[in-house]
């Protein structure tokens, strides 16, 4: 039986809590963040990186009547609890030199601590822009889809604090199942801007944490088409190994030539 | 339920408190996680908020690149030094003067043992640096590198020092010779990828401006290579019909990238254009570029004193057009990173 796990955030349960945040920051011992006041409505974590495994979004969408039972004098929310979304194609993994980013049983990306060198080219290979380098220690973390916990068969930790689930997690197809059914659920009741982020178009060939949001994704630095950095390698292979036969070829007319005169 | 999925024993029961400490996180966020107003804007917003248009607060989509000064300076000598090899070898075999084969050769050699160093110096962990040689990975740009520099190195020392023991001992020995030769060819092929790689390395990322120029920069930094060995070599002294036409070639090449980048429309390479790294691209492709090839076709007339300046002002403007133009290209991702535009392919 197939182990791969998957988280499903959806954004229409968050309530901003960031329980998931705090669960994930204990059970992890990720280094504290977030003490500077960023004017980003009550986000002060500002985005993923070396100590945010988990960041919750918030966009005030302001005092518009909206569906769900708010009146025009109530303020309009989106949150969204935001994570390492695990590539099926992992740019991060694909780039590390070290093997130390390895494939979970469980179909997560983890960074091995004891193997991490911090050359950070799994930092620029990442397009969403989660994995960082941490200055102070050296080495490049991410979230690890708790895998000490889902090795215990326990729920990650955000999931598993998360109080209104709008953070589930268990079998991917199952998840994807879900997600269906609560997109369905969501129209029926009216929700017609709802979506369903699982880049499975693009050559990341899908992700193993998706996200139900409402309206465009990319207010929530959702990008539309990633892409796993590897897909560049046949042009610049190509180009490396026509600049190496000029700079041969062209130095040997050089030299060829300047021995003629 | 927790208890059946714990482990038994002392390690179950320290597991089991802080699955209890996740429940009470819990339990506090749905007591007390509630936000009733909006959120208190600072003095100087409206700044981007989140929304279609600007995405999340403006903020980045993607991580600037963490790489610190070491990593230009590298592409810079490893560049030369992979080059050096190329006008060594081919030296070598067309019988041109010894002292430019040994002056490449040295070059190449002193080049292979600043860049391993440079690299292990940018390393969040130097210690680690063995750990690049754990594995191989044919899709990884850096560990390509990693070894190539690696084989390099060896390679190009190996080759300078045999070099030496033969004009010690003033006669040429066989097997010395045979081996040198051995050396000196596995140094030529690991010295064109380790000037071209650098180009795969950073093209092959996420950082848009980056993976736009994937086709040009291994060519660029051939190019950029090959007019700073020679270029050095000729102010070792070498005045070389050879290295004149190599300098005239690749300045000549600069210049073609520098109007290809300069034509291109795409707001993607804004940071080569705009701000700091566009100004850092501009000098450091000017001075690549059209200056070298001004001021050697220039030399071809003229007396041998006035050909002779003209020259050596050429190679200095080649080198420190090549070191300006790693430091560009760096700058340029750093800039293109905190674009928040581009990779969530908004309107510019």
């Amino acid at each position: 039986m197939s182990t791969v796990t998957a988280f499903l955030t959806d954004s229409t349960l968050c309530i901003g809590c960031k329980a998931c945040e705090v669960a994930c920051k204990e059970w992890n011992q990720v280094p504290d963040n977030g003490f500077e006041w960023l004017g980003m409505s009550y986000d002060n974590t500002g985005s993923l990186g070396h100590s945010a495994w988990r960041h919750v979004k918030f966009v005030e969408e302001g005092a518009t009547p909206g569906l769900g039972g708010n009146s025009p004098e109530v303020f309009s929310w989106g949150f969204s609890s935001d994570v390492c979304k695990h590539c099926e194609n992992a740019g991060c993994l694909e780039a590390c030199p070290t093997g130390a980013i390895v494939r979970t049983e469980f179909g997560g990306v983890f960074v091995q601590p004891d193997v991490c060198n911090g050359c950070a080219y799994c930092v620029v290979a990442c397009p969403f822009g989660v994995v960082e380098r941490n200055p102070d220690d050296g080495r490049a973390f991410k979230c690890t889809f708790c895998y000490d916990r889902q090795k215990q068969n326990l729920s990650p930790a955000c999931a598993t604090a998360c109080p209104t689930e709008s953070i589930k997690f268990g079998k991917i197809d199952h998840m994807r199942e879900i997600a269906r059914e609560r997109m369905d659920e969501l129209k029926r009741k009216g929700f017609e801007d709802v979506q369903l982020y699982d880049p499975v178009e693009s050559s990341v060939g899908g992700i193993h944490a998706f996200f139900i949001v409402r309206g465009d994704p990319r207010t929530y630095n959702l990008p539309p088409t990633p892409e796993v950095p590897t897909i560049y390698l046949r042009r610049g292979w190509t180009s490396a190994a026509l600049a190496a036969g000029l700079m041969i070829a062209g130095t040997l007319f050089a030299f060829l030539g300047g021995s003629r005169k | 339920m927790i208890d059946e999925n714990l482990p038994r024993g002392s390690a179950g029961s320290r597991l089991k408190a802080r699955e209890l400490r996740l429940q009470q996180i819990r339990r506090e966020a749905k007591e007390k996680g509630r936000i009733e107003s909006a959120g208190v804007q600072p003095l100087n917003a409206p700044f981007p908020l989140a929304s279609p248009g600007n995405g999340y607060y403006g903020m980045p989509t993607l991580k600037a690149p963490a790489w610190t000064w070491q990593v230009p300076v590298y592409f810079f000598t490893g560049g030369a030094a992979g080059a050096s090899t190329v006008i060594a070898s081919v030296a070598k075999a067309t019988g041109a003067d010894p002292r430019l084969i040994r002056d490449a050769r040295l070059l190449a050699a002193i080049g292979s043992v600043i860049s391993p160093a440079l690299l292990v110096a940018d390393l969040g962990m130097p210690s680690r640096f063995l750990n690049m040689l754990r594995v191989f990975k044919i899709q990884s740009p850096m560990s390509v590198g990693s070894w190539t520099l690696v084989i390099f190195s060896s390679s190009a020392v190996g080759t300078a020092f045999l070099a030496s023991i033969e004009k010690k001992t003033g006669h040429a020995n066989r097997t010395i010779c045979n081996l040198e030769n051995a050396t000196e060819f596995v140094s030529l092929l690991s010295g064109v990828v380790l000037s071209t790689y650098t180009g795969v390395l950073i093209g092959a990322t996420a950082i848009p401006v980056w993976h736009k120029n994937v086709g040009l920069l291994p060519l660029h930094f051939a190019t950029s290579g090959m007019a700073t060995a020679s270029g050095l070599l000729e102010l070792r002294g070498h005045e070389n019909v050879a290295l004149n036409s190599i300098g005239l070639a690749t300045a000549l090449g600069e210049t073609a990238i520098g109007i290809i980048i300069e034509l291109r429309r795409d707001p993607a390479l804004r940071p080569l254009k705009e701000k700091k790294s566009g100004w850092l691209t501009r000098i450091g492709g000017l001075l690549s570029g059209p200056l070298p090839l001004l001021l050697r076709l220039l030399s071809l007339g003229g007396g041998q004193e006035r050909r002779k300046k003209l020259r050596k002002a050429a190679a200095v403007s080649s080198v420190a057009g090549s070191v300006l133009t790693r430091f560009a290209w760096t700058q340029a991702g750093k800039a293109s990173a905190k674009d928040p535009k581009i990779p969530l392919e908004l309107p510019t």
